[in-house]
């Protein structure tokens, strides 16, 4: 058989099977364009960019009952959740099933949304503000599901949550989709440095649609979403409000009693036989667990320590001591304000990774599973030391399960910070309202008037004790808060299921009830 | 005890409570409490304000409460902060038990 | 050695947050404030708010101190009626000038404590310095009353007295400091030092902390938790200090033991004042061991 160019081939191989002859028929994709570079940019034979969001939802062939998705990487400065659906709305489509990474404040939109049958159910982190209000108060017939980080990037992977379109706003975007969280081009309006939730996204939606308000030179190099991943680019006006996506640098809390617990916390680490030449950590972004970085350099300093690795969401001063050379190599999977990102941008050390980089249980190795120390807030914690950081003390959902029960479960020791009494209500209950994170996962709790460690970790509580530190049971914490603002009432619930909570491999951890109106 | 005139004492700070109290005579007291932790100590709330208050002698009294996490303790010296400040009394309460 | 009150934190007595956490952050005293921090207003709501507070909360080991408005003032009787009941371990007397100022107080406080059935003594004092008249008369201050348990220099009202300001170096309040100190100690009564105000600036508090400590003070007034550490730290006796007076006792021990008189150590002679000095080294490393909890 002569194939296309004349050539003679077989028609089968034994053990290979048959042949599949090269043809001279020129296919679409595989016609040679000659138009010079510049040119084909400006005017791609396959032009990537469309002229509206509309356009965009309609190429994509987004039709009801379909699951799209978002990245929250511009956190309350956030304008294009809001914008897809003023648009799909607009369009007619319903039954939508909502996947974002994350949703805050500045999502109160959607109640119209779900009211309207647009959005019927809701996949995200976190939730809060009017939105989190409504759906605590039943305003969806299926409850919202909760995904940790490390959760929704497994879920996503397995296809177990299968994404048709994931609509990404990105800070900085070239006509053929190679696109960033900053640009090295110029200092993109809507920075936001990591994009290590959108990527995931990227990586496994069907179609996948970028939005960029910052539309630079091909190739956009340094790249986190490379262009083969993307099928369309819409250019808007503006992505988001530059305030609301990062604050100019995260600072160091003036609290005394965050300090309080932030020194505390820095004993904990360096009596707890994780604090080592090469140790790893990663901080939550609350006001005393960033303050322990403060803390720790000192320590850091006084026993010439260096850390091998940071992990996770990244601030000012985890780069600060970046960059005098206390923690060698940082992996950003979000950035949190200015300073983050303009590292992530010139330190080369200062790497961009994704969710299921970073936390995914179900991989060959999560980036999690490498920490020895992580630091974390909780709004609650229980005589089990399980951990709530979803409902507030009023029941009403106002936080995001975020990588905590992930971080938990990977790191050597997860040390929850938290005020033994907030106002008037105590941090640990016989019995939190729900659990995001489970109190086997959870080591030690440092706070402001005391510590406490997991009776499973006597090595801790032996190191601990070793140091002199105000170690006590969590039972003895716990009466010592109660003897100070006496003993809440139980919040009364309705039956309604609200909300699902899912543990990082996807099984159900709690449930949230709707809150019961009035006493 | 008689309540006269308007009495205010406390503030909207965290931790704290305002208490604004005045006359309602031969109708009892009545309580309108707005708290930030309503659900878990309203209840408790409401019996301490009424118990410093019959402690005190009065009988009769609207009183509106904006709790932002009092203690107890700090609640009860701003009922009897008020109380003083209304009945135009310097009535200790070192001196009434 | 007595009390250790190397820090006393002011903590304003309207303020039911701080109130709430004020021992949780370490220092050896908590001065509760009827005061300087009140506004004239709040008088009767912030005696309300402390009485109550100090009959309800727990404050641990911490020495409980609350500072009234004079008995020049209108508030100031009434203060001492509920404060006298809270029985806080001391009652401090602010701008004392005489010794009949301190007398004063001594018998209010004694009727109450006869009034409600308390041990006569109880409740004891304390008197804050802040004027020129109030230097001159610091020894007869200091020896006043039985109830005295330290006197304090308070700067700022004191430097306006002198007519001048406060400066980094404190030349202004050498003399004052050191008339407080020699009547403390001539008195075998506590001092403890003025105020640093201004909490962002970490290198000056510390210069000035080093220096009432050289000098002899035993503690400093302080208006922030943060300063907290760093005066307990300038305060705790080195390595070196420790390992030396350790040393030294177990020579006077072993001394004894053996009946000796004259006892060395290094060819050098080891005399009294040698030795009390490192017994105190001794108390106060045990006291920062403890207090770190």
């Amino acid at each position: 058989m002569l194939n296309g160019i004349g050539r003679e081939i077989p028609e089968e191989i034994l053990g290979i099977g048959t042949m599949r002859s090269f043809e001279k028929i020129i296919t679409n994709g595989q016609v040679k364009n000659i138009q010079r570079s510049g040119e084909r940019q400006r005017n791609p034979e396959k032009n990537k960019i469309l002229d509206s969001i509309e356009t965009a939802i309609r190429e994509t062939g987004l039709k009801d009952g379909m699951t799209i998705s978002f990245h929250h990487h511009f956190r309350n400065g956030d304008y294009v959740v809001n914008m897809v659906m003023d648009a799909i709305a607009a369009m007619g489509i319903k039954d939508l099933v909502l996947a974002s990474s994350s949703l805050s404040e500045i999502h109160a939109p959607l109640v119209k949304h779900i009211r309207d049958g647009v959005i019927r159910r809701i996949e995200t982190s976190g939730l809060r503000g009017e939105l989190a209000q409504a759906i605590s108060n039943g305003i969806m017939d299926i409850p919202v599901v909760i995904n940790s980080h490390g959760g929704r990037a497994r879920a996503i992977a397995s296809k177990e949550l299968p994404i048709d379109v994931a609509f990404l706003g990105v800070p900085s975007c070239d006509s053929y989709g190679n696109a960033n969280g900053y640009s090295s081009d110029n200092s993109a309006v809507s920075a936001c440095g990591s994009l290590g939730y959108a990527k995931v996204d990227a990586q496994h939606a069907k179609n996948v649609v970028l939005i960029t308000d910052n539309l630079v030179e091909y190739p956009n190099v340094p790249f986190s979403i490379p262009a083969s991943q993307v099928d369309y680019i819409v250019v808007v006006d503006s992505i988001g409000d530059p305030k609301g996506i990062v604050s100019g640098a995260t600072r160091y809390t003036n609290n005394p009693k965050d300090l309080l617990i932030a020194k505390q916390a820095a004993a904990v680490i360096e009596a707890s036989g994780y604090f080592y030449d090469g140790f790893s950590m990663q901080t939550g972004s609350g006001g005393a667990s960033l303050a322990t970085t403060r803390f720790l350099r000192d320590r850091m300093l006084a026993a010439n320590i260096k850390a091998s690795f940071a992990l996770g969401g990244i601030t000012g001063q985890i780069v600060a001591l970046h960059e005098e050379g206390l923690i060698k190599k940082l992996l950003d999977v979000q950035s949190f304000d200015l300073k983050a990102v303009e590292s992530l941008k010139n330190n080369p050390c200062h790497y961009q990774i994704d969710a299921e980089y970073y936390a995914s249980p179900d991989n060959a190795g999560s980036a999690v599973n490498q920490l020895d120390v992580v630091i974390l807030s909780a709004l609650e914690i229980d005589l089990d030391f399980n951990v709530n950081v979803i409902t507030g003390s009023d029941g009403v959902i106002r936080g995001a399960s975020g990588g905590h029960c992930d971080t938990a479960a990977g790191a050597s020791m997860a040390i929850i910070v938290a005020p033994l009494i907030r106002g008037r209500m105590p941090s640990i209950l016989d019995r939190v309202n729900t659990v995001v994170t489970p109190g086997y996962t959870i080591d030690v709790l440092v706070t402001d008037q005391g510590i406490a460690v997991n009776p499973l970790r006597q090595d801790l509580y032996s190191s601990l004790k070793a140091a002199k530190l105000p170690v006590l049971s969590i039972e003895e914490l716990k009466a010592k808060a109660d003897r100070i603002v006496g003993r809440p009432e139980p919040i009364k619930w309705e039956d309604k299921i609200v909300g699902l909570v899912k543990y990082r491999d996807g099984s159900v951890i709690d449930v949230i009830r709707q809150v019961k109106k009035g006493l | 005890m008689k309540i006269h005139d308007v009495g205010i004492a406390g503030t909207l700070e965290s931790s704290d409570i305002i208490i604004h109290i005045e006359k309602n005579e031969g109708k009892g007291i009545e309580i309108e409490l707005k708290s930030t932790v309503e659900n878990q100590f309203g209840n408790q709330i409401r019996k301490v304000i009424k118990e410093t208050l019959q402690e005190l002698g009065v009988t009769d009294a609207i009183v509106r409460a904006n709790d932002k996490g009092a203690l107890d303790c700090t609640i009860r010296a701003r009922v009897l902060t008020a109380v003083n400040r209304s009945a135009h009394s310097n009535n200790l309460p070192w001196e009434v038990k | 050695m007595g009390r250790l009150r190397r820090t006393m934190l002011y903590v304003p007595g309207n303020h039911p947050g701080m109130i709430r956490d004020a021992h949780i952050y370490g220092s050896d005293s908590i001065m509760f404030d009827l005061e300087d921090s009140v506004s004239i207003k709040e008088k009767d709501a912030a005696r309300h708010l402390v009485y109550q507070s100090l009959k309800t909360l727990d404050y641990g080991n911490t020495e409980i101190i609350v500072r009234v408005n004079g008995l020049n003032t209108p508030y100031g009787k009434d203060d001492f009626e509920a404060m006298v009941r809270a029985i806080p371990d001391a009652i401090r007397l602010p701008k004392t000038e005489t010794p009949e100022d301190i007398e004063e107080a001594d018998e209010l406080i004694t009727r109450i404590e006869n009034q409600i059935g308390m041990e006569r003594g109880t409740i004891k004092l304390m008197a804050a310095i802040e004027s020129a008249l109030g230097v001159i008369n610091a020894y007869k201050i200091a020896t006043a009353s039985k109830r005295l348990i330290g006197i304090a220099i308070g700067a700022e009202d004191f430097v306006t007295d002198l007519k001048t300001t406060r400066s980094p170096e404190g030349i202004e309040l050498l003399t004052a400091r050191s008339q407080i100190l020699f009547a403390a100690r001539a008195a075998g009564i506590d001092a403890i030092d003025t105020v640093f105000s201004d909490v962002n600036d970490e290198e000056g508090f510390i210069r000035e902390v080093r220096q009432i400590k050289q000098m002899g003070y035993d503690g400093k007034s302080i208006i922030n938790p943060r300063q907290i550490d760093i005066v307990h730290k300038l305060f705790s006796p080195s390595e070196d200090e420790i390992r030396k007076s350790i040393r030294i006792i177990e020579a006077i021990k072993e001394a004894e033991e053996k009946g000796s008189g004259v006892i060395s150590l290094d060819g050098k002679m080891i005399d009294k004042p040698i030795v009390e000095r490192a017994r105190r080294v001794l108390e106060l490393a045990d006291a920062v061991k403890v207090s770190y909890c």
